[in-house]
């Protein structure tokens, strides 16, 4: 029973990623489609971050937010992507500890 | 193949592995701790890896072990992995778009391997796009987010909560560091990007409170996508 539940939990996540590569050859998009579609990577990002960052610690929020603070800090100052990941990581361990 | 070619495509699985490598500090913690979940929730070793070798989806794996764990129907689990794995309908339409050119072969594994993590890095990295073998890099960083993902979960039923559980929690915070840290250049160069991805946050954390995770990240996806057609300037993006 448990492996129809993964094949079905596949199905579902799988068809759903590939149907674009099938149907975006054969629309031609208009300019403010386009404009749309270039605009989705920063409306996912946003809204993968929050509310979720305030979740890291779910008893205390502000915890995710001050490490959030600190990344968008050192990502603003052009630190590298993963040493942002790990200051990340070292702000909220020194706030649980 | 010349000398050259074997070359350039080295180059490009590198810097692949490169901007893949946070994905991976942050999928290895989450897959561990995946894996001891599923595993008190009653699935097998091989079970629980095999989740991750299928399906490959972070949020819904969790959520679908944890409801095994409680008995409910395979309907409503499938069901439920479908709501909240939509979202990846909407960034993979974006991606396609962006690789447009590239054969069907290459859409249909690059697809495949479409996560929330694989799906931000590689739409942010967008010059290898045009790069001769430029479909390496991004099969790389697909390829080493899914090995890090299946084998951590592996890790997590086979050994348990090995790491602290307040190292465990710290690195929660990785993949959002992540998504800042991929966010905020962009912002940088184009400030009116910040509209797009405030609004998408604020649409996010009104309605997922009535209509869950998984289309709360869609609504706020694709409602602040729209704004983007008006705010957006087609040669600066």
């Amino acid at each position: 029973m448990i492996w129809v539940i993964i094949i079905g939990m596949a199905l579902v996540t799988v068809i759903p990623r590939i149907i674009p590569a099938y149907i975006v050859d054969w629309i031609q998009f208009p300019d403010w489609a386009n404009r749309g579609l270039k605009a989705i990577p920063y409306a996912a990002l946003g809204a993968l971050i929050f509310p979720g960052i305030l979740t890291v610690i779910p008893e205390k929020p502000y915890i995710g937010l001050i490490a959030g603070v600190v990344a968008i800090t050192l990502a603003w100052l052009k630190i590298h992507v993963i040493f942002v990941v790990l200051s990340a990581i070292i702000t909220v361990f020194l706030l649980t500890i | 193949m010349d000398l050259e070619e074997k070359q350039l495509i080295k180059m490009q699985i590198r810097d692949g592995f490169i901007a893949g490598s946070p994905i991976v500090v942050g999928y290895i913690p989450i897959a561990i701790a995946y894996g001891v979940l599923a595993k008190q929730a009653g699935l097998s070793l091989l079970e629980l890896t095999g989740m991750s070798l299928f399906v490959f989806a972070g949020a819904a794996q969790f959520m679908g072990a944890g409801m095994i764990g409680m008995g409910v129907s395979a309907m409503e689990i499938i069901i439920a992995t479908f709501v909240l794995n939509f979202r990846h309908f909407v960034m993979s339409l974006s991606f396609v778009n962006q690789i447009k050119h590239y054969a069907m072969k290459w859409k249909f594994l690059l697809t495949i391997g479409l996560t929330d993590e694989t799906f931000s890095v590689s739409s942010i990295y967008k010059k290898q796009v045009s790069q001769t073998y430029g479909y390496f890099f991004y099969g790389t960083i697909m390829l080493t987010s899914y090995l890090s993902w299946v084998i951590g979960s592996f890790l997590g039923g086979v050994l348990g909560d090995v790491i602290p559980e307040t190292l465990t929690q710290s690195m929660g915070v990785a993949l959002y560091a992540m998504f800042i840290g991929l966010l905020i250049p962009s912002v940088r160069k184009y400030h009116r990007i910040a509209i797009i991805s405030l609004s998408a946050m604020f649409i996010n954390y009104l309605v997922s409170p009535y209509i869950g995770q998984g289309w709360g990240i869609v609504a706020g996806t694709i409602i602040a996508a729209c704004l983007g057609i008006f705010v957006l300037e087609e040669e600066k993006v």
